[in-house]
C-alpha cells in the first residue's frame, strides 16, 4: 500500500520539473533577462555615462560653451591644479563642510530623539508622525523660496516669533542678509526639512530591536542608561549610519534649497560647492574649468556612495 | 511578581511617559507645520494683509492671490477705467478695486501643464523600464548582478549640476534644450535607478511558486510575468510611481538650467511670480499652496511605503 502511494507521487513530478525548464514557444530566460535589463542600461549610458565621459574630456580643455566657435585646446591637468590651489574653492568647501556638519548634527539629535519618543507608541503617534514627515516630501527649491518670506525682516513670521519670545526687535536682524546669521539660516531650513528623514530611519532601527533583548537586560537589572548605550544605540547604529551618509551626500551637493534661499549670499558666504559650480558653468561659462570641478565633486560623491551601498546591504531586510 | 513585571516593563512605556512623549511629539509636529500653514493662510490674504505688522493670523479671506496667480493685469487711465462695463466676475472686481484691468491669462496654467506632462511622462517610462529590469534582477541569474545594481544606483548620486553641464551641450547639439522630451528623458534616467531598486524589493517578496505554477500550466515566462507577477506587484508599482512622480514634480536644478520657456516646470517658475511693485506674496503663496497640496495628499497615501522609498527598498518597516 505504502509503496503504491510513493509511486503515484513520484511519477508526475519528473515531467513537471521538465516542463518548467523547457521554454517551448517562449524565449529563454537568458534572453528575457537581457531584453528586460538592456533598455535601462542603455538609457543610463546615454543620459549619464556618455555625458560623464564628455565632461572628463572637457575638463582637460579650456572650452567655453558660450563661445563654441572659438577653437579650444587641451590644457592638460591645468584645470585640476587650478581648482585644487584656488582659495575660493577651499572657502566654498569650508562653507559646505559647515553646512553638512551642523545640519546633520541637529538632524541626528532631533530625529533620534523624536524616534525614541514616537517608539513609545502613545495614542495618536501615527497621525503626528505623518504630520512630522511632510517637510521632507516637499520640493527643496519651493521650500527655499517660501522661507525667504518667513525670514523677511519686520514682516516675516520667523522674525516676529523670535522677536515675540526674545524681546528683540523683529526688524533689527536679517536671517538671510546678515553675515553671521546666513550660514545658520541654511542649516536651520535644512534641519526643518530633513529631520523627519533621520527620524523615520531611526524609528525603523528602533523597531528592529527584539523586545526579548530588553527583557533579558531587565533580568540582569541593567539601568535604563545602560540599556540605551549597550542595546539601543549599537542596534540603531547601522540605520543611523545609513541616514547620516545619505544626508551627507545630499547636503554635500546641495544646490536647490540654498540657491533659492540665499543664492550663496550675502557675498559668497553661503556659497556651497554646487553654487560655485553653477556660477562657473552657467554664469561665467568656464565650461572646461567647471567640468574639472564637476569631476572632482563626482569622485567625492562616488566614494561616499560606495560606502553607502555597503551599509545599505548590511541593514537590508529579507 | 506578574503585576510588578508589567508595572516596570522595559518594552511597554508607562502611561505617564507615554503622555509626556505624546505631548512633546505633538508640539514638534505643530511647530514643524507652522510654516506650511502660514503659506496656506497667506495665499488667502490681500497683499496689504500679507505684509502686515504684527503678522495677521486671521484676516478677511481674499482670493486675490489666486486671481493674480492666473492672470496678468495692466494699469489704465481713469477715463478708460470709467468707460468699462461693470466687472463680470470676482477676479475682475478685485482688479478694478486696485485700478487695474485683467489683460489676459498668466503663464501659470502652462507651467502647471508642463509639470504634469513631464511628471507623468517620466514616471510612466521610469516605472515601465524599472519593472522590467527589477523583474530580471529579481528572478534570473544575471551576470555581474551586484555590479549592475550598484551602477544603476550610483547614477542617482551624481550631482545634478555636474550632469547638467554636458547634458546642456548634448541637448543643444540635438535640439532638445527646453523640450518636454528632453526633460522626460532626463527625469526618467534619474528615476529609473530608484524604480529598479524599489521594485526589486517588492518583486523579491512575491513568492516564486505562483510563476512556477503558471509555467507548469503551460504559460511562457513572459505570460507568467504579465499574468502572475504584475498583478501581485501592483501596490509596489503604484508606490514606486508616486515616488517618481513626486521627484519629477519637485525637481529644480535641471529644470532651471535646461528650460526657459516652452518646457519650464513649476519649481523654477514659482520664485518669479512677481506682482506690481515687488514680490506679490499672496500670489506666490497661492502658487506654492497649489503646488504642495498634491504632495501632501500623496504623502498621506504613501505613508506606509515612505521608508522603502527613502532607503531604495532596503528597509521595509
Amino acid at each position: 500500500m505504502a509503496t503504491s502511494i510513493d509511486m503515484t507521487n513520484a511519477v508526475p513530478i519528473a515531467p513537471i520539473s521538465q516542463a518548467s525548464t523547457s521554454r517551448l514557444g517562449g524565449m529563454s530566460d537568458r534572453a528575457i533577462a537581457w531584453l528586460f535589463i538592456t533598455p535601462t542600461i542603455m538609457l543610463l549610458l546615454a543620459i549619464n555615462i556618455f555625458p560623464l565621459l564628455w565632461t572628463i574630456y572637457m575638463s582637460f580643455t579650456n572650452f567655453k560653451a558660450n563661445m563654441g566657435w572659438v577653437k579650444y585646446r587641451s590644457v592638460g591637468v591645468d584645470n585640476y591644479v587650478d581648482i585644487l590651489t584656488d582659495t575660493d574653492i577651499w572657502t566654498a568647501m569650508q562653507t559646505t563642510a559647515h553646512f553638512v556638519f551642523w545640519s546633520i548634527l541637529f538632524e541626528v539629535l532631533l530625529g533620534f530623539g523624536l524616534a525614541l519618543l514616537i517608539n513609545r507608541k502613545f495614542r495618536g503617534h501615527s497621525l503626528w508622525t505623518t504630520v512630522i514627515l511632510l517637510p521632507m516630501m516637499l520640493s527643496p527649491a519651493v521650500v527655499g523660496n517660501f522661507w525667504t518670506f518667513l525670514f523677511q525682516p519686520q514682516i516675516g513670521l520667523f522674525n516676529y516669533i523670535v522677536g515675540f519670545f526674545s524681546g528683540v526687535d523683529p526688524g533689527s536682524f536679517q536671517m538671510i542678509g546678515d553675515v553671521r546669521l546666513a550660514p545658520w539660516t541654511i542649516v536651520l531650513v535644512d534641519t526643518w526639512m530633513w529631520t523627519p528623514y533621520v527620524m523615520l530611519i531611526c524609528l525603523a532601527g528602533l523597531r528592529s530591536i527584539p523586545d526579548s533583548i530588553y527583557e533579558a537586560a531587565e533580568v540582569d537589572r541593567a539601568s535604563a542608561w545602560r540599556r540605551f548605550w549597550s542595546i539601543t544605540l549599537p542596534m540603531v547604529m547601522p540605520f543611523l549610519m545609513l541616514a547620516v551618509l545619505f544626508r551627507a551626500i545630499e547636503n554635500f551637493k546641495m544646490f536647490d534649497m540654498v540657491n533659492l534661499l540665499t543664492n550663496g549670499g550675502p557675498g559668497s558666504l553661503t556659497e556651497t560647492v554646487s553654487i560655485t559650480l553653477k556660477r562657473a558653468a552657467f554664469e561665467k561659462w568656464q565650461t572646461g574649468w567647471s567640468s574639472a570641478l564637476a569631476i572632482i565633486l563626482f569622485l567625492t560623491v562616488f566614494g561616499a556612495a560606495n560606502i553607502y551601498v555597503k551599509v545599505l546591504n548590511k541593514v537590508k531586510q529579507r | 511578581m506578574n503585576g510588578q513585571a508589567t508595572a516596570h516593563s522595559v518594552v511597554e512605556a508607562s502611561a505617564r511617559s507615554k503622555w509626556i512623549s505624546g505631548a512633546i511629539v505633538a508640539a514638534y509636529a505643530l511647530l514643524t507645520i507652522t510654516p506650511l500653514l502660514w503659506i496656506f493662510l497667506t495665499s488667502f490674504k490681500t497683499p496689504t494683509d500679507s505684509i502686515a505688522y504684527p503678522p495677521k493670523v486671521i484676516s478677511e479671506p481674499s482670493f486675490e492671490g489666486y486671481c493674480n496667480l492666473f492672470t496678468i493685469r495692466s494699469r489704465q487711465a481713469p477715463e478708460y477705467m470709467a468707460s468699462l462695463p461693470p466687472a463680470t466676475n470676482y477676479c475682475d472686481k478685485v482688479a478694478r478695486e486696485r485700478d487695474v484691468v485683467i489683460a489676459g491669462p498668466s503663464k501659470t496654467p502652462g507651467r502647471l501643464m508642463n509639470s504634469l506632462i513631464i511628471g507623468f511622462g517620466s514616471t510612466f517610462l521610469a516605472v515601465f523600464l524599472g519593472t522590467l529590469a527589477a523583474y530580471a534582477f529579481s528572478r534570473f541569474n544575471v551576470r555581474l548582478k551586484d555590479d549592475l545594481m550598484f551602477f544603476i544606483l550610483s547614477t542617482r548620486f551624481m550631482p545634478p549640476i555636474a550632469v547638467a553641464i554636458p547634458v546642456y551641450l548634448m541637448y543643444r547639439q540635438v535640439g532638445m534644450t527646453d523640450t518636454h522630451l528632453g526633460m522626460i528623458l532626463l527625469y526618467t534616467a534619474v528615476n529609473v535607478s530608484l524604480a529598479v531598486w524599489l521594485l526589486k524589493g517588492f518583486i523579491d517578496e512575491i513568492p516564486r511558486e505562483y510563476e512556477e505554477a503558471a509555467l507548469v500550466d503551460g504559460y511562457t515566462r513572459l505570460q507568467a510575468f504579465v499574468k502572475t507577477v504584475l498583478p501581485q506587484a501592483a501596490t509596489g508599482i503604484a508606490a514606486t510611481a508616486v515616488f517618481c512622480l513626486i521627484f519629477a514634480w519637485n525637481e529644480y536644478a535641471f529644470a532651471v538650467l535646461l528650460t526657459s520657456g516652452v518646457a519650464q516646470t513649476m519649481p523654477p517658475f514659482i520664485p518669479f511670480i512677481i506682482g506690481e511693485g515687488g514680490q506679490d506674496w499672496p500670489a506666490v503663496a497661492a502658487g506654492t499652496t497649489l503646488f504642495i497640496i498634491p504632495i501632501v495628499c500623496f504623502t498621506v497615501l504613501l505613508r506606509k511605503h515612505l521608508l522603502r522609498g527613502i532607503t531604495f527598498g532596503a528597509v521595509r518597516k
